[in-house]
């Protein structure tokens, strides 16, 4: 069942631009791997080589890390929102853009 | 209790108050930690003497030295209070969206206020600030993000305030900035009860990723990282602004007056409330709300509110 997932701006370029797509899957890993077949660019930018997540990636499915679910395991359903976000510091600017499209 | 000697003395020590009367879960108490008692407002206090009394031991600082410091706000107005008292000078690299009650706090103080990019948030006034101290080296940059000192303020502190104070606290909720308070606290009550669950509270990231050329430049607070963090941490988690001034709101219906991040740390809360059966929920309430009056937080609209809290930090 398809997964709306959110990319960063910095990734949207391996994206052709797009800022949400849609992929099936039923766990992150899943996902994540299906985005890397459709967007080949992606592959070793969210996924690190070793298999686990990139160190400055936060995966989060809907408002939850999933470094702190199941990681990788962590099981999604559809009407769930995936949102693949760089770190960064805390107290930061507190703007959340609304998807576009 | 005697007189403090000092200002410096009444730092710490501040109420656990209980609030659940908001907890949607009648098998769930939550109570929050005050920390806007602190005399320069806020639980940056705690971090802000802690690191300076630190570089004292260290031999670093000896009186007269110039500090520096990237700061959202909350550390700047401690660290220009402890600097006050004890004689030191201090520059603060900012965001420039931060509200003005805390740059004229920090004035008050004698802090010297550098400016970053508003669009670059707290990643921007650390880099600036990083890049400042190398081209400086005469600055003291105690550096909140990698201060062990800033974690064992909460680890020394804090934490064993929440423990003498209430014994059965099953989950304890703060938010993520430096990870100070989350590190600091979760290490000590899980060393006391390794059952306790330590949830982190964060704001949208939002449009200020969007500066970032590559995932490279993305950043971890060094002290999360020295401390174990992700093995401490049972749930990270988003709250927005709207969410967030909500319960900033309910908060002040029921007497607390708090600012907006605690808002945000109180909504964590009753997440967390609805989805355990029973439990003492203990939150840190980082700062009270005067420096958020400017911001109509409790008085204008909720949708202007929330659109004007999309551009300010408030962590």
């Amino acid at each position: 069942m398809p997964i709306e997932v959110r990319l960063p701006t910095v990734l949207r370029s391996h994206a052709g631009g797009r800022s949400t797509v849609q992929v099936d899957g039923s766990t992150i890993r899943e996902v994540l791997e299906e985005l890397a077949t459709s967007y080949p660019g992606l592959k070793g930018q969210i996924i690190a080589d070793n298999g686990a997540l990139h160190r400055f990636v936060n995966v989060y499915v809907n408002d939850d890390d999933v470094r702190y679910l199941d990681n990788l395991d962590t099981k999604v359903s559809s009407g769930d929102v995936v949102s693949i976000l760089p770190a960064v510091a805390g107290g930061c600017r507190a703007i959340q853009r609304e998807p576009e499209g | 209790m005697g007189y403090c000697a000092s200002i410096l003395d009444a730092i710490g020590n501040t109420p656990l108050v209980e609030v659940s009367a908001l907890s949607p879960n009648p098998r769930v108490r939550i109570l929050a930690k005050l920390e806007g008692f602190n005399p320069g407002g806020s639980v940056k206090d705690r971090v802000a003497l802690a690191m300076v009394q630190q570089a004292e031991k260290d031999g670093v600082l000896t009186g007269g030295e110039t500090l520096l410091e990237p700061t959202s706000g909350n550390t700047g107005i401690g660290l220009a209070l402890v600097c006050r008292v004890k004689g030191y000078h201090l520059r603060v690299v900012m965001p420039s969206n931060v509200s003005e009650e805390r740059r004229q706090t920090l004035k008050l103080w004698g802090a010297e206020i550098i400016d970053s990019p508003a669009s670059e948030g707290s990643n921007g006034a650390v880099r600036m600030a990083q890049r400042l101290a190398k081209e400086h080296p005469e600055l003291v940059f105690l550096y909140q993000y990698g201060n062990p000192a800033n974690p064992r303020a909460h680890y020394e502190g804090t934490g064993p305030e929440i423990w003498r104070d209430c014994p059965e606290v099953t989950h304890f909720v703060a938010g993520l900035g430096t990870s100070g308070t989350l590190v600091g606290v979760g290490r000590y009550l899980k060393e006391r009860n390794p059952d306790v669950q330590v949830w982190a509270v964060e704001p949208p990231a939002g449009e200020m990723v969007d500066g970032l050329r590559s995932l490279d430049d993305g950043f971890i607070p060094p002290i999360f990282l020295d401390n174990g963090g992700p093995d401490l941490l049972d749930r990270k988690t988003v709250i927005g602004p709207r969410e967030s001034i909500e319960w900033t709101r309910r908060l002040a219906e029921i007497g607390i007056f708090a600012g907006i991040s605690t808002g945000a740390v109180m909504a964590g809360a009753v997440r967390c409330a609805s989805q355990i059966d029973e439990g003492v929920v203990v939150i840190v309430s980082a700062d009270a709300g005067w420096k958020y009056l400017s911001t109509g937080a409790w008085t204008d609209d909720i949708d202007v509110v929330t659109e004007r809290a999309k551009h300010m930090v408030y962590f």
